[in-house]
């Protein structure tokens, strides 16, 4: 029998500071966050840069949804369920590509406009009188429930019904801002493909690790501390200049003190941030001629504000993270109750320096790929950990880290940027989204 | 130094990938010019190292952080370490240019890399950019491309 159907037994997984390892490991919790969260939940699925024609379509999932986001001929985003009304056969298979004006199944030639709309059937007169226009299947592709594009970051709620994408988001939109501000056109566009690293471990590890100020310095002593070493072994002090990769890597090992003191910001519907003050990536060098095409664009005082933010990791609950300051974009995709792949998208800021591109692309494959020395550390983190819950001495993950009795989540708070309060809001999300569409009768037993 | 033969080419590659395959990675370091990068595109075909994502572009500086983590006592995820082992093809050498003294293979091999009950293989192809110098053979660019850089992986931890 499936366990965690009701209500109370989702409600009974997640305490003010502990979570039951079930959240992490139970196929069931998994099943029910696919059926629920991330179906109420506003979830990333591209950027529109990715389709900027007319007819440009990228494939990706939703959840355990497949989707396809594609460019109509209202120049909108459409988002639709990757799968053809008639027999299920995916109707793209390519990871990106370009439909013209329609889709057309490659099974039996069903073609469907790009809004989803049935176009036409082969040998339709098959279909007379069989009252195929009266069933969903007759209408053409299902379009998933509300589709919102904010400054080319496009999102979508699977559910028909449910909660608005700026009641969802709200002041947290501010991170994304950044970013896209940082461009003196106001806009970013993808460069080249992901990173893609498979991680068999449960998805909200990776989310919650966004704002683990206390696993740098440990976890990555063995990359960022041997760098500090060889770097003083070369006979440079922390004052001279360094190269990219070393002003990149080098701030892993700040002291404990620099991450309390940079602040974490939480949001109401599990969204917050690290580095309200400053972060890992407030003392990288100036690029030569950003500031002029900034100020340029925006006048002295805003450009001035916007390179002032310095916002280590935001997370978008449930599942991406962005890092304005490096127009970066992790997507950590759920594909079971131990398996996460997790995409790391760059982005150019355009009518900036290219130079700002490439140390963009520089922090990606330093700190994200399957080759990363910095990943490698935390992907052994997570793969032990999913092995260690299943030991049976004790159930529950502690998360109590500068916890407050009787926090509210309901409210924005900048706090401690040690506390582990992003953790516990994104769990009271968690809660939250899981079981605001539960039938009465599963809200009942 | 007399001329650089096809044979001097092809036992200095079969060196490098018995250095990497042993660990040797102090002698392995030393077959670099010092502004010598090792490349790992991301995508096929990729012409750009730098303004787009690679799996690797390092240079000097980063090749000795990588090898020095891998003996680090604070390593976890080298705790058990990881081997591997090369599979190569006969090389081809594209490039014999003794005058210039410059010089380019392609080989073709399967790398397989294993740690703990898990092992998986890569096939790759790696091109090779040679330079004499002080009578010595040394790699300026080393471009590795696997044949599946689309796919998503879990830990790579050693080096094609
Ligand atoms: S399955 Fe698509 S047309 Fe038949
Ligand atoms: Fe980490």
């Amino acid at each position: 029998m499936a366990h965690y159907e009701t209500r109370a037994e989702i409600e009974g997984l997640v305490t003010p500071f502990q979570v039951h390892r079930d959240i992490y490991i139970d196929q069931d919790v998994y099943r029910q966050e696919m059926k629920h969260l991330f179906a109420n939940a506003w979830v990333y699925v591209g950027h529109d840069s990715q389709t900027p024609n007319k007819g440009d379509y990228y494939t990706t999932q939703i959840g355990d949804q497949p989707v396809i986001m594609v460019r109509h001929t209202d120049n909108e985003i459409k988002v639709l369920y990757n799968r053809c009304p008639h027999k299920g056969t995916k109707i793209a298979i390519d990871r990106q590509g370009n439909t013209g004006k329609f889709f057309r199944c490659p099974y039996h030639a069903w073609s469907f406009k790009t809004d989803g709309c049935l176009l036409a059937i082969p040998l339709k007169k098959g279909y007379e009188g069989t009252g195929l226009s009266d069933t969903e299947n007759g209408k053409g592709m299902k379009a998933v429930g509300a589709v919102h594009n904010y400054r080319g970051f496009v999102f979508a709620r699977l559910a028909s019904e449910g909660i608005a994408f700026e009641e969802y988001f709200n002041d947290s939109l501010s991170s994304l801002d950044n970013m896209v501000d940082r461009s003196p056109a106001g806009r970013l566009e993808v460069v080249g493909a992901p990173l893609r690293y498979m991680h068999q471990c449960n998805w909200k590890m990776l989310v919650e690790n966004q704002t683990d100020t206390c696993h740098p310095m440990v976890a990555h002593e063995s990359s960022a501390g041997t760098a500090v070493q060889i770097w003083k072994d070369m006979g440079f002090t922390d004052d001279d200049p360094k190269p990219a990769a070393m002003e990149i890597i080098a701030p892993f090992m700040s002291a404990y003190e620099f991450f309390e003191d940079m602040g974490i910001r939480t949001w109401p519907n599990g969204h917050g941030h690290t580095g309200v003050h400053h972060s890992i990536h407030s003392k990288y060098s100036e690029i030569p001629g950003y500031m002029e095409a900034l100020t340029a664009a925006h006048g002295k005082e805003k450009a001035e504000a916007i390179l002032a933010e310095n916002r280590h990791n935001t997370v978008y609950f449930p599942n991406i993270m962005i890092k304005g300051p490096i127009q970066q974009l992790r997507n950590f995709i759920p594909l079971a109750a131990d398996r996460t792949l997790a995409e790391s998208w760059i982005f150019r800021l355009v009518d900036a320096p290219e130079e700002l591109t490439a140390r963009t692309a520089l922090y990606n494959r330093m700190i994200n790929a399957p080759t990363s020395i910095v990943g490698h550390d935390d992907l052994e983190m997570y793969e032990r950990a999913q092995e260690g819950l299943h030991a049976d001495g004790l159930e529950w993950v502690n998360i109590q880290r500068l916890y407050q009795e009787g926090e509210d989540f309901e409210t924005e708070a900048v706090e401690n940027g040690t506390t582990e309060r992003q953790m516990r809001n994104q769990f009271h999300a968690w809660v939250k989204f899981m079981t605001v569409s539960m039938t009465q009768k599963e809200a009942a037993e | 130094m007399s001329d650089v033969t096809r044979d001097d080419l092809i036992d200095f590659l079969y060196e490098e990938v018995r250095m990497l395959d042993d660990g040797r990675f102090d002698e392995w370091m030393e077959l670099w010019t010092q502004d010598g990068h090792y490349w790992m595109p991301l995508n096929y075909n990729q012409q750009d190292p730098i303004n787009e994502t690679s799996l690797l572009y390092e240079d000097q500086f980063m090749l000795r952080l990588r090898i020095q983590r891998l003996i680090g006592a604070r390593t976890f995820s080298q705790k058990p370490k990881s081997r591997c082992h090369h599979v190569i093809q006969r090389p081809h050498v594209d490039e014999i240019d003794n005058e210039a003294g410059r010089y380019r293979t392609v080989t073709r091999m399967h790398y397989v890399e294993t740690r703990l009950d898990d092992q998986f293989l890569l096939a790759l192809t790696a091109t090779h950019d040679l330079v004499r110098q002080d009578g010595a053979l040394k790699i300026a660019l080393k471009k590795v491309e696997l044949l599946n850089c689309d796919a998503a992986f879990g830990n790579i931890q050693l080096l094609p």
